[in-house]
């Protein structure tokens, strides 16, 4: 029988009520009294010199509060970049300003120029169109090896280059690398796109300023994954208003896959033009403008090489990698293509020496940073294709081939600086066999051959990296933040409890499922617990979420705040009872003496906490309200395996989805129908990646697929019925969860396998075909049977 | 700026409005109905969707003076008043059919809208229907389930889990 409460059961979540109905209260449902609307004058030129911005007829227009260019943001700061690579020379990564508003020079088609705040949003639009702009158009840098290539045109004026870093991993490790290759019996090569996306959350992001000039305190309400990441940056780099004069408000927030994580330039607008103007400032995204001032995801181009010996056996992996940065560092940027790609290049396999670079390139393109997966899918599609390959060319069955190589003794330390704590990959391979009916592939295939179509079966596996830490760690990699995450547990006289957590839900259910492990830890029923989360005034400083860390690393540190209110309740529970606090128990809200029939409630216990009349003044203070900051000793490492069907169209190339199947270990769960729609979700995406999405630009730097008229979301009849399995548990051994997270996996694990069916369909047809680049759209797919 | 009158979940409402005004600003701002969510600019994605005399519409794509005298459902009108959810919402919440909840309004006006026309679809049939509404964070699975259960199909025997 399934649980009804507590870990591991699936109660409906409480979240929903109000979704259901339309009262949400989502960023752009927030109007305060007085406030003016904001229209930001973006750039229609990829690449030019800024040499004048006439506002005089704009200022004239009905409406207009005032008008803001760059000059009005001469001597505030720039918006920072949270992480600091150090290349393979050990110089630290070029990092040029990224101003609010563009100074002297515009990087890409959507750079804010000037910004209108009036009455109405109409208004504002109006005005914004009556600016007259002075711009000498310059080159647009587009592509990264041009970009890169002697005498290319500058992105930024003041860097040397428009290279980033060169980043070496293991760079001690390059000449054996080498000498492996030389001596390996096969070697398998593969050059690939990691293609350009665009993150779209349904919710466009949206930004309230608000000023208190009684106070001095400032508001910012705004469509983020982390509030307290947002108040760090903008205070203390941009704006410079300490955090006690700064609230930051993330409220409902309609998903974020990523794009919401970064502090962008509207935020600190909206934030510094309410003061300015002193009433409150809002800001909504059109779909149009989100396009061009999101920070997109993926965009690597990548050479791998897998070297095997005779056996079969990996022995060295090599990989050249260009990575796309944009125009600016946007917040995590530089840390994608590094630290959370190259570290997780063994993937689920004992190759021994690891050799990673990357390029990482500045161009006339929207800033790119973290999308869903952010760094491991890269680093899974390029692996997971390359080995399907090399299975192609050696003729040995692609299952096999991953088997034979898979890590099978934990703690394995792998060659890229990481340690894997748990896993069993055979486990998930073989759950995978059942539950995708490998068996009856042959005969589906032959059912699609009748029909006329090409069937393919791909198969892969993905490890992930989750709640990246520990914090000492991650400095030395060149984070400028700490990666804990934090907790505050208040428990009421009347025994109830509120959990003020600082990470963020954004769709992941936190406000259903955290009290799910409170329920169970102290055995009371889960509708006696209350998550508070989103807002800076009323949280503990937290990281947020992202990177599949809200369970592992939040859900943590309220385990551990937790822990200490039970240890302080049983203090008080000993006293009642007149009994050794070491004899005490707390089983379904009960506290009980060993061996007796001595018994009283957790409520008479939390009441007594507060009204401490009968009570051991002496040895503890009254109230119960614990924080604990978590900051984990490793990472987690989800894992599992994949088996992707599709039937290919011979005559159009069209690739249709006609079986999908996941098989993962995220070690312990919570809430296993959350955990089951995180992996719809994330498959959606990744599939959405392999058959359907792609952020085009054209040579001048104009974004052409800006709409979703051009880019290609995935629709509900592109997708199939997904078959998830999280049976396979090994938990994680260094949190007191034993979970290991499970946003991303889906992302990660899905674009290889769609990949390897259609390479297989395509081969099964006598096409000479070894790999299409994503997305698998019908004219690729076409021309590449083509020949 | 004229005034703008129709009746919205069985109450008279009215307002002011340009001759641009579409209905879903009405809507929201007008009305203060932030139920319907507006997530793009070019009719895309369905967050705004509301009926229109009984017909679904994407209120992003109709004027709100084009409403005036009509009879106009939101998704704030579609629980009892005592707050218990309809057969569509319910479903939604039994197969979390939603995450983030930013689509799910338009979710369930155009499920409601299939299932006036069609009262039991095919798995097909229904994704199809929801051609026009976009969800990026269910891929789409338990939306489809949900609403088969709410057409009374039996939504279990359905793969996965």
């Amino acid at each position: 029988m399934p649980k009804d409460s507590g870990i591991g059961a699936s109660p409906k979540r409480r979240e929903d009520a109000r979704f259901l109905t339309g009262t949400g209260n989502y960023t752009d449902d927030i109007n305060l009294n007085g406030q003016a609307y904001v229209h930001f004058l973006r750039s229609d030129m990829a690449h030019g010199k800024l040499n004048g911005v006439d506002t005089s007829i704009a200022a004239e227009m009905p409406g207009v509060v005032r008008i803001f260019t760059g000059v009005d943001f001469e001597g505030v700061g720039g918006i920072p970049c949270g992480w600091q690579v150090t290349d393979r020379h050990g110089e630290v990564m070029q990092e040029p300003a990224h101003p609010v508003l563009a100074q002297g020079k515009v990087r890409h088609v959507g750079e804010a120029i000037a910004a209108v705040v009036a009455e109405t949003p109409d208004q504002a639009r109006n005005a914004a169109e009556a600016i007259e702009l002075d711009i000498e158009e310059l080159p647009a840098v587009v592509d990264m090896k041009a970009a890169l290539a002697e005498g290319s045109t500058k992105v930024h004026d003041d860097l040397t280059s428009n290279l980033c870093y060169d980043w070496g991993f293991v760079e001690e490790n390059k000449g054996a690398v080498d000498e492996a290759f030389a001596n390996a019996a096969h070697v398998t090569t593969l050059e690939l796109v990691n293609n350009r996306l665009v993150a779209n959350p349904m919710e466009p992001r949206v930004a309230v300023g608000d000023f208190n000039r009684a106070t001095g305190d400032s508001t910012l309400y705004t469509t983020s994954q982390n509030p307290h990441v947002i108040r760090l940056l903008m205070g203390a780099f941009v704006l410079g208003i300490p955090e006690h004069k700064l609230r930051v408000i993330a409220p409902d927030v309609g998903g974020g896959f990523g794009s919401k994580i970064f502090h962008y330039a509207e935020e600190a607008f909206c934030t510094f033009a309410a003061k300015a103007v002193n009433r409150p400032v809002k800001w909504t995204s059109s779909r149009s403008e989100a396009f061009v001032s999101d920070a997109h995801g993926r965009d690597h181009v990548t050479k791998i090489e897998l070297a095997l010996d005779a056996a079969n056996n990996f022995t060295a992996l090599r990989t050249d990698t260009h990575a796309n940065m944009g125009a600016y560092l946007s917040t995590f940027a530089p840390s994608v293509p590094t630290w959370l790609h190259g570290t997780l290049m063994a993937g689920n396999y004992r190759t021994p020496l690891i050799y990673v670079n990357v390029k990482a390139v500045f161009t006339n393109t929207v800033p790119v940073d973290a999308y869903r997966g952010a760094g491991r899918p890269e680093a899974t599609f390029q692996l997971e294709r390359v080995i399907d390959k090399a299975a192609r060319e050696l003729g040995v069955d692609p299952i096999a081939l991953r088997r034979q190589n898979f890590i099978t003794e934990f703690p394995y330390a792998t060659p890229v600086a990481v340690e894997y704590d748990t896993g069993d990959y055979n486990a998930t391979m073989d759950k995978l066999e059942e539950i995708a009916d490998l068996a009856g592939f042959a005969a589906r295939r032959a059912e699609s051959e009748a029909k006329g179509k090409l069937r393919g079966l791909g198969v892969n596996c993905y490890i992930e990296a989750c709640g990246i830490a520990p914090s000492n760690l991650v400095g030395q990699l060149g984070a400028r933040a700490g990666l804990y995450e934090s907790a505050t547990v208040r428990v009421n006289a009347t025994g109830g409890l509120v959990v003020m957590t600082g990470s963020h839900s954004h769709g992941q259910g936190h406000e259903t499922s955290f009290p799910q492990v409170i329920a169970e830890m102290i055995g009371i029923d889960e509708s006696m617990v209350e998550i508070v989360h989103g807002d800076t005034a009323n949280t503990p400083m937290g990281m947020g979420t992202y990177g599949s860390r809200s369970l592992a690393v939040g859900g943590s540190a309220m385990v551990r705040a937790t822990e200490k209110i039970i240890a302080k309740t049983k203090k008080i529970a000993a006293h009642l009872m007149e009994a050794a606090e070491a004899d005490i128990e707390l089983k379904d809200g009960q506290f009980s003496v060993a061996g007796t029939d001595k018994s009283v409630a957790w409520g008479d216990v939390t009441l007594a906490a507060y009204v401490p009349h009968n009570y051991p003044l002496e040895e503890i203070e009254p109230g119960l309200e614990e924080t604990a900051f978590y900051d984990p000793a490793n990472f987690t490492y989800p894992a599992g395996a994949y088996a992707c069907e599709v039937e290919v169209d011979p005559d159009t190339g069209k690739v249709s989805i006609e079986r999908f199947a996941a098989a993962d270990d995220f070690g312990n769960i919570v809430n296993p129908m959350i955990v089951d729609g995180q992996v719809h979700g994330g498959l959606g995406q990744g599939i959405g990646q392999a058959l359907l999405e792609a952020a085009v630009y054209n040579d001048d730097g104009q974004l052409l697929s800006a709409s979703f008229m051009d880019y290609a979301m995935p629709r509900a009849d592109d997708l199939p019925f997904y078959q998830v399995d999280h049976s396979c548990q090994t938990p994680c051994t260094h949190n007191p969860l034993g979970v290991k997270g499970c946003g991303e996996a889906g992302a990660i694990g899905s674009p290889p396998a769609v990949v390897n069916a259609v390479v297989d369909a395509l081969q099964s047809a006598g096409k000479d075909v070894t790999h299409v680049d994503m997305p698998l759209s019908p004219s690729r797919v076409w021309a590449a049977m083509q020949g | 700026m004229t005034k703008v009158s129709m009746t919205v979940n069985g109450k008279a409402a009215s307002g002011e409005a340009e001759g641009r005004t579409l209905l879903s600003s009405f809507l929201r701002e007008e009305l203060g109905l932030t139920g319907t969510h507006v997530g793009c600019d070019t009719s895309q994605c369905g967050a705004c969707v509301v009926h229109v005399n009984g017909v679904a519409v994407k209120s992003c794509t109709m004027l709100a003076a084009e409403a005036e005298g009509a009879e106009v459902a939101t998704i704030e009108g579609q629980a009892a008043p005592d707050g218990t959810l309809n057969v569509i919402q319910q479903a939604f919440q039994d197969h979390h059919g939603l995450q983030c909840g930013f689509c799910t309004p338009g979710m369930v006006m155009s499920a409601a809208a299939l299932l006036k026309d069609n009262p039991k679809p095919s798995e097909q049939e229904i994704r199809e229907y929801l051609e026009g509404n976009l969800c990026r964070c269910t891929g789409y699975h338990n939306i489809v389930k949900a609403i088969l259960a709410a057409s009374g199909q039996d939504a279990s025997a359905i793969a996965a889990e």
